[in-house]
């Protein structure tokens, strides 16, 4: 049966046509094809081969003709369809570009092989809109980028919430997803240990204390620090808890955060104990006055790390904080002071929380700027804190600073103990132990010369599959005369120890608590974003692109420059049309 | 009819565009088809100007339209009406017509008629007058009055016998089609599409029984002579897939780009007929012997609705002959111009495929949007006016329209929409 098919005003080169016409030929239950311009000598040549039809008479000069011989009448429509696909002229050579970057939304999602994932460290400024603009191509987003206001982030967490997706921060510094590090992460083991957190360098230390005991973390997902504010509800922490309830792979869950206010610990509490996997909390500055049969509360880091560990290893949780022993330091009565000199937040506020703890009774707090705890004797300092960043890179990665502070400690004769911690990773300084090396050999020295002697602890956050070598680190730490902590945890506790003080571990009772139904049920893009590799669209740092890569995961770099010339009014114009949705236009 | 998104709206506007069916059909004077053009009314290219603003060229071409209708004696005369607003302007824009350079076009001047069927819109365009001294440049002595008065006289209505001796008119699509794929990119280059057309009307031409000999040979000497000839049949065709394509009034495609010497205009699908306007820049190019930038007069003319369709600049792939005559250096760059532009553009035309670009079609649909946003405007070929009337052409390259105009067109699109900054 001949079916003949007519492209009015269509015209073609016929070399293009003759090339059609194999094509077609090839398809499965067509006897005979031919694509020709509707002259009158092409009209003798169908009707020469056997493709005579009335139909094609009526074709003229300037439109396609098409003739075909089949006896399935559904070929017809495949033949047509293959017709319009060769006719729209797109080229299907080879795109030789792929692998290239891309420096607009467009590109980035044609370059990207089914992206999930934003990973966003532009200007602050610039963050919300383009965090924006992932949602709405229905990318998860990881915002490195701080100075975001929080009313962006509630409009965010709520647009993506709505949409089944996940933001981690802004601000947020780490999160391992299914393997994969993103910005400021170690490369840890995979393992069935779930953990959300609102601190970056508290997920850097649970994660690699973990590690070391030799299980391992699959997914650790970074809230950002004001998640859990009331503004913002703790809406990515609660997605989170429930991705990794849901996700059969994780037996136990980790929470860490700051203490968070009172409804919002409320409201996590409650959809924590719906879940009936093992769960550990850690709201890092409270003191916890219970336990519950399900939920572990943890005081410190190293705790919940270990607990976390016991439970995955089906134990009962029991945690024994330790010191470092025989540590040969003579120190005078007249040297009570602790320093602290940290690179990591979250590490620094839970020294300041411990040594608060040991010394209660006998330290009064001095409210200063840039300091995480400041007394007559003792002093906690996040370098990172924004007083020392101001057109600095962050003390993980520059030494400078804080080599200027420990040699300025040494000064003070009250000075009894200097603790240092040493963030390894993706991310950070490639040796920051020969950084600071030299440092603690001169400040041990110059004590010595002055007739004192000083503790220099130090703690490497970091596993064996770091780039940077935790061995290597810990050897180059030791032989410039610092004693080594396994973790902070320990180094703040050896401290403490060596001034005098200690702090209690509470014993506490199990305790049962009502609790409302919750939902526990999760988008399935959720879902699917921890269960693999994510395919990420970097906006900014070129760094972290190759990390995601060297990890075996895809990632397009997006060559991130403010749109419209950085006109703002323009931008948010751009972003109203490009995002409308009406029906009244 | 409702569009949800921008995008939607975009995909109407260029699937008409891509729907067009342009046919040339006639050539008439332009008042039979342009009502608006009584006596002592004259259009002018790019959007609205007062004529004290007017570049000299183009004050120019109003003496040469003046003296051509012979509202006035002499050159003195011809300017007292002008200084006196004696004479009314109108954009051919606004009358369904588009014109080259100064875009002077009086009620009895001869125009193109380009139909399309696909709307049923009609587009008119005067004819080329060729090279040298013409009016379109701004030249206005008896030469040039005179050729005026053989085009209105002999070649107007010889073609018009001719074109209609085809059913339905010329296919316009299809001479592109065929152009193409031989180096033109219908604004610098229209030789072959020129040839093409002379091709299809020089048989029937010869057999014309009611026209003298005489005649007939002058004709089709004069479209053998006029290399740039389709450039016009170009003009008026885009005019007329345009004009459908902004029936769809919603999206930020844009359906116009024109410029009159001092300010450049467009418009977009979604704003209908407002003009967004920015002061125009002069083209950077290359300059005949004897001249240089300082003789230049700004940009000016509507001939950039060829860009508008996406040929011309935005198609200088088509044309590598072209690249290097407008100064953009050789085929390589040629292909990275065009390759740039595919990044305004939100498709590609299936009409018009282009072999040396791999048979990619050319692009389609600027978007003001993406404009906007990447800060890449619209590469125009042009040809370069001396800034004196009458000196004619100096120099060709290729200039781009202000960012402004896009930055206004999408903010105002915007607020319609009820974005409030």
């Amino acid at each position: 049966m001949l079916y003949t098919i007519i492209k009015e005003n269509t015209y073609k080169d016929s070399i293009v046509l003759m090339l059609l016409s194999n094509k077609l030929s090839a398809i499965d239950g067509v006897n005979k094809v031919s694509i020709m311009m509707g002259t009158p000598a092409n009209k003798d040549i169908f009707k020469s081969s056997g493709l005579g039809t009335d139909e094609l008479e009526k074709a003229k000069p300037n439109d396609i003709v098409i003739v075909v011989d089949t006896d399935q009448e559904e070929k017809v429509a495949e033949v047509k369809e293959e017709v319009e696909v060769a006719l729209k002229g797109e080229s299907d050579s080879q795109d030789t570009s792929k692998g290239q970057e891309a420096h607009n939304w467009k590109r980035a999602m044609e370059l990207a092989n089914n992206p999930n994932l934003a990973l966003i460290s532009i200007p602050g400024q610039y963050a919300a809109m383009e965090a924006e603009n992932a949602l709405n191509e229905g990318l998860h987003v990881f915002m490195f980028s701080d100075n975001v206001s929080k009313e962006d982030e509630v409009k965010l967490k709520q647009k993506a919430h709505e949409k089944g997706l996940l933001v981690m921060g802004p601000d947020c510094g780490t999160a391992l997803i299914h393997g994969v590090p993103l910005a400021f992460t170690n490369n840890v083991n995979e393992g069935d240990i779930g953990i959300v957190g609102a601190s970056g360098t508290g997920i850097q230390e649970v994660t690699t204390i973990i590690d070391r005991y030799g299980k391992g973390v699959t997914n650790a997902l970074g809230t950002g620090g004001r998640d859990l504010s009331t503004e913002v509800g703790a809406i990515t922490m609660l997605d989170s808890i429930k991705a990794l309830n849901q996700d059969p792979k994780v037996k136990v869950i980790t929470v860490i955060s700051k203490p968070p206010a009172e409804e919002v610990q409320r409201k996590v509490l409650n959809v924590l104990r719906n879940i009936d996997k093992p769960v550990v909390t850690l709201f890092l500055g409270d003191k916890p006055s219970y336990q519950e049969e399900n939920i572990y509360h943890a005081y410190t880091l190293e705790e919940a790390a270990v607990v976390a560990v016991q439970l995955s290893n089906g134990d009962k949780p029991n945690f024994e904080p330790t010191t470092v022993r025989n540590v040969n330091v003579l120190l005078k009565d007249s040297q009570v002071g602790i320093k602290g000199y940290y690179s990591g937040g979250t590490l620094a506020t839970e020294a300041a929380m411990l040594v608060k703890d040991a010394f209660k009774d006998e330290i009064s707090e001095e409210k200063k700027d840039g300091y995480i705890l400041k007394t007559k004797n003792h002093e906690i300092i996040d370098l990172g804190d924004d007083v020392y960043t101001q057109g600095k890179p962050h003390p993980m990665i520059d030494p400078e600073n804080r080599i200027e502070m420990i040699e300025k400690s040494v000064n003070d004769p009250k000075t009894a103990v200097i603790m240092i911690d040493n963030v390894i990773g993706n991310g950070g300084h490639e040796d920051m132990a020969s950084e600071l090396a030299p440092t603690i050999k001169r400040i041990l020295n110059s004590a010595r010369q002055e007739g004192r002697e000083l503790a220099v602890l130090a703690t490497v956050v970091g596993t064996a599959q770091d780039i940077q070598g935790y061995d290597k680190q810990i050897d180059t730490l030791k032989e410039s005369g610092a004693i080594i902590c396994k973790t902070n945890d320990q180094m703040v506790r050896t401290a403490i120890q060596l001034v005098g003080g200690k702090v209690e571990q509470p014993i506490l009772d199990v305790q049962k608590f009502e609790y409302t139904q919750e939902d526990l049920v999760v988008d399935e893009k959720i879902m699917s974003f921890i269960n693999m590799k994510p395919s990420v669209i970097n906006i900014g740092l070129k760094s972290f692109t190759e990390a995601v890569q060297n990890s075996g995961s895809e990632c397009v770099q997006f060559n991130w420059r403010p749109i419209a010339g950085g006109d703002e009014k323009l931008m948010k114009v751009l972003q109203f049309l490009n995002y409308y949705e009406g029906g009244t236009i | 009819m409702g569009y949800r998104t921008i995008n939607e709206a975009n995909e109407a506007v260029i699937q008409k565009i891509i729907a067009a069916a342009p046919f040339l059909t006639d050539v008439v004077p332009a008042k039979s088809v342009i009502p608006e053009l009584e006596d002592y009314v004259l259009l002018h290219a790019g959007p609205p100007i007062k004529y004290k603003n007017m570049t000299d060229p183009m004050q120019g071409s109003c003496v040469g339209a003046i003296l051509f209708e012979g509202w006035a004696e002499d050159e003195k005369s011809a300017r007292e009406l002008l200084e006196n607003d004696k004479v009314k302007f109108i954009p051919c824009h606004h009358v369904n017509a588009v014109g080259p350079m100064g875009g002077i076009t009086s009620p009895n001047m001869p125009v193109l008629v380009v139909i399309n069927k696909e709307s049923g819109n009609e587009a008119y365009c005067q004819m080329n007058e060729g090279i040298g001294a013409v009016l379109r440049f701004g030249a206005y002595n008896e030469q040039v009055i005179n050729r005026l008065h053989w085009m209105k006289d002999v070649l107007g209505p010889v073609l018009s016998k001719a074109l209609k001796t085809f059913d339905g008119g010329l296919n316009v699509n299809v001479l592109i089609a065929k152009a193409i794929a031989m180096g033109d990119e219908f604004h610098q280059r229209n030789i072959a599409a020129s040839l093409a057309f002379l091709k299809e009307l020089s048989p029937v031409i010869a057999s014309l029984e009611d026209v003298e000999k005489e005649q007939r040979t002058e004709v089709i000497q004069f479209l053998a002579d006029t290399d740039q000839f389709f450039l016009n049949i170009a003009m008026a065709t885009g005019k007329a897939m345009m004009d459908a394509a902004r029936t769809i009034e919603h999206g930020t495609v844009v359906t116009a780009m024109c410029r009159n010497g001092e300010n450049f205009g467009i418009r977009i699908a979604g704003m209908g007929d407002e003009w967004f306007t920015a002061p125009v820049n002069t083209p950077q190019g290359l300059y005949f012997t004897g001249y240089s930038a300082e003789d230049a007069n700004t940009d000016i003319g509507d001939s950039a609705i060829t860009e508008t369709i996406g040929v011309g600049g935005m198609a200088m792939i088509a044309a590598p002959a072209v690249t290097r005559f407008v100064g953009t250096g050789g085929f390589n760059d040629a292909l990275e111009i065009s390759n740039q532009m595919t990044e305004i553009c939100i498709s590609e035309n299936p009409n018009f495929v282009i072999p040396t670009w791999d048979f990619k079609g050319a692009c389609l649909g600027i978007d003001a949007r993406k404009v906007v946003e990447t800060g890449i405007t619209p590469v125009i070929n042009t040809g370069i006016a001396h800034k004196i009337a009458g000196y004619g052409q100096i120099g060709a390259g290729t200039v781009h329209p202000p960012i402004e105009c896009f930055e206004k067109a999408i903010t105002a699109y915007a607020e319609k929409l009820g974005f409030k900054g």
